[in-house]
Formats: C-alpha cells, structure tokens, sequence
C-alpha cells in the first residue's frame, strides 16, 4: 500500500527531523532511498530544485518524493504527513506555553539533551553529503572542481565579509553558475 | 484573521529562498514589527521552540505565531500559507520535469549541478558547528553520528533517539551523585 508508506515515512520524517532543513535531507535520503521511490541522482536533482524554488525544503521533497511515487494524492498525503508531527507537538507545546517555560527552563535534562542533539545533527548533515559522494553524481576530475569551488565561495564570507563575497556565496547564484558550466562541458 | 495570517505566511513562503531560517526575518519583519501581533520577547521564545521541536522551522513557527494570533483559524491560515507555494511550485516542476531532464542540455547542466549540491550540503558545517560551540571532545559526536548513518546504515531516527536515550541517562546519574 504505497499511500500508506508514503505517510508512515514522512510522519517518521517529520517526527524526527530536528535541526531544520538540512538535517532533515539525511531522513529523507535514507527513507526514499530505501522505499526504491528515487534513485539518488533524482534525490541530488531534487535538492537543487529545492535550493532555487523557494519554501521549506522538507515540504519541497515531500511534494516531488509524494508525485513521483504516487501522483497527485500522494504529494497531497506526503506533504500532510510530514507536517502533521510539528502540529501535534507544537499545538501541545503552544498550550501548555506557560507551563513549559517555567518548568523546562534550566532543567539539565531537557537544555542538555537539545545542547547534544545538536551535535548530532551536525553529523547528520554530514552524513547527508558524504552519501551523496558518489560517482553518478562525481562523474569526473571536473565534478571536484565545482565542488571545491562551490564549497570555497559558501564559506567565503566567514573569511572575507564583504558584498561581493556576499553575493557570490548565494545558493542560487552558485547552482544557475554550475548549471552553466555543466552545460558547457557535458554538452 | 485566517486570511490575514494566510496572506502574511503566503507572501513570505513565495519570496523567500533557502528555507526556514531565511524565512524567521521577514516574519519577524511582518509579525511583530509591521502588524505587532506578539512582541519582540515572546517571538524569539517561539524561535527557539520552534527549533527545539522536531519538524520543519518555518512551519512549526507557523503554528505557534497562528496560534497565538488566532486560534485554530490562525494556525489553519498560517500552515496553509506556509506550506501552499511551495507545495504548488514543485507539483508544478514534478509533472514536467521527468521529460524535461531527458533533454541533453539538461542533463549537461545537471552533471555541473550534482557536485555543487554536495557542497552546499556540506559548507554550512563549519558554520553548525561554531554556532553549537562545539570542542575536540564534542566533535565526536558528529563524527560517530556520521559514521554510524555513512558507512554503518543505520537509519538517522536511532542516532536521535540514541542521542536522547544516553543524554537522559547520564544527566539522570550526574544529578543522582550530586544530590
């Protein structure tokens, strides 16, 4: 039942996925990736759609992973199952607002497990990118070249801070250029 | 107040790129500057719940600003808001894009565009990783989790819980020696 595995896997998603949008790519990965909904050049694909469109990325892959396995119902259920989590703790959380402050704050077990989960989740990025090294998506010397050079310009402004360096260091900007080149070599 | 949040999270969610986070200024912007629905004090708490709890960033922000502002209408207006364009503009993109990416020069770009999202995973790193003060010893952390998700398999759903299991157990034993 694809609807239904489609909804188990986005609420796990959705349920899961601390840290925000990045972090979240590494649940999503291994969910699709082990469905068969996607190979993981169309997930690569997908991400950088999402990098240029704009909205949440986890709503972005919820969509395309929801069409592309199941229609439209499926991007429909997909979409709905990843936020459904964030609106069953976060309408709780709202209610008991008051609460929560007082109680959670301070409270070495709640601030200490959010301070480790971050950590965590600076793993799962990584594992998110290290997946995705792989030769269909580094299909040469020239791969590594974009690569570094993209890496080399997002990291830039925490170096040099200054408009260009700005400028050249935005996500949109970085992919249309390497489309470009891309386009340019591969054609 | 359903279509005057809908319309807030609604322009926000189109002209924002990058996600989330990039969305929290505009919103701020919009919310407590421009309409003055909650103060400045109240949204940062939001912030850092909204980041705190799992699930997306712009939409758990969604909920609670709805909430606050109006009730079950607001979070409805919000969420809708937030989610709709982009939900909208990738059902757009997926019903073409199959035969799309056949083109040849679509695919040649795609070749330049693959590595170029690796980076853009892996670049922000540096920066997670001051921002959450990270030490020689805590960079472990990461490190296993990454290993364990890279080369172990395992599903990045045990790495959290495991994180919050083994958390839990060794503030519990610090506290119990301190009292």
């Amino acid at each position: 039942m694809i609807y239904l595995q489609l909804f188990l896997s986005f609420f796990k998603i959705g349920l899961f996925g601390f840290g925000g949008g990045l972090a979240i790519l590494s649940l999503i990965e291994m969910e699709v990736e082990s469905n068969g909904w996607m190979s993981q050049q169309e997930f690569v694909d997908i991400v950088a759609v999402s990098q240029v469109t704009p909205g949440p990325i986890g709503i972005n892959c919820a969509t395309y992973v929801g069409y592309t396995a199941a229609g439209f119902w499926g991007s429909v259920l997909s979409t709905f199952a990843i936020v459904l989590p964030s609106l069953i703790i976060m309408l709780s959380i709202c209610k008991a607002y008051f609460w929560l402050t007082k109680r959670f704050h301070g409270n070495p077990y709640f601030e200490q497990t959010l301070r480790m989960l971050r950590f965590t989740v600076i793993g799962l990025v990584a594992s998110a990118a290290l997946i995705l090294i792989k030769p269909t998506n580094f299909i040469d010397s020239t791969s590594w070249i974009i690569f570094v050079s993209v890496a080399f310009f997002t990291v830039l402004p925490n170096i040099v801070k200054n408009k260009a360096t700005d400028i050249l260091s935005h996500p949109i900007l970085l992919i249309i250029l390497s489309g470009i080149a891309g386009y340019f070599i591969y054609r | 107040m359903f279509f005057q949040l809908f319309w807030t999270y609604l322009k926000i969610g189109t002209f924002t790129l990058g996600g989330g986070y990039a969305m929290l200024p505009l919103i701020q912007r919009e919310v407590v500057d421009r309409q003055g629905w909650i103060d400045e004090e109240e949204f940062l708490n939001m912030i850092a719940l909204a980041q705190a709890a799992p699930g997306l960033i712009a939409v758990n922000s969604a909920i609670f600003i709805g909430w606050r502002v109006g009730g079950w209408r607001g979070v409805a207006g919000a969420v809708l808001g937030a989610v709709l364009p982009s939900f909208l503009i990738i059902l757009a993109i997926a019903t073409v894009f199959a035969e799309w990416k056949e083109q040849p020069a679509v695919e040649a770009a795609f070749k330049g565009i693959r590595p170029a999202v690796v980076a853009l995973i892996a670049a922000p790193l540096v920066k997670m990783a001051r921002a959450a003060k990270i030490s020689w010893l805590t960079l472990l952390i990461p490190i296993a989790a990454a290993l364990f998700i890279w080369l172990g398999h395992v599903n990045p759903v045990w790495v959290i819980l495991a994180t919050i299991i083994i958390t839990l157990v060794i503030v519990d034993i610090v506290e119990r020696r301190r009292k």
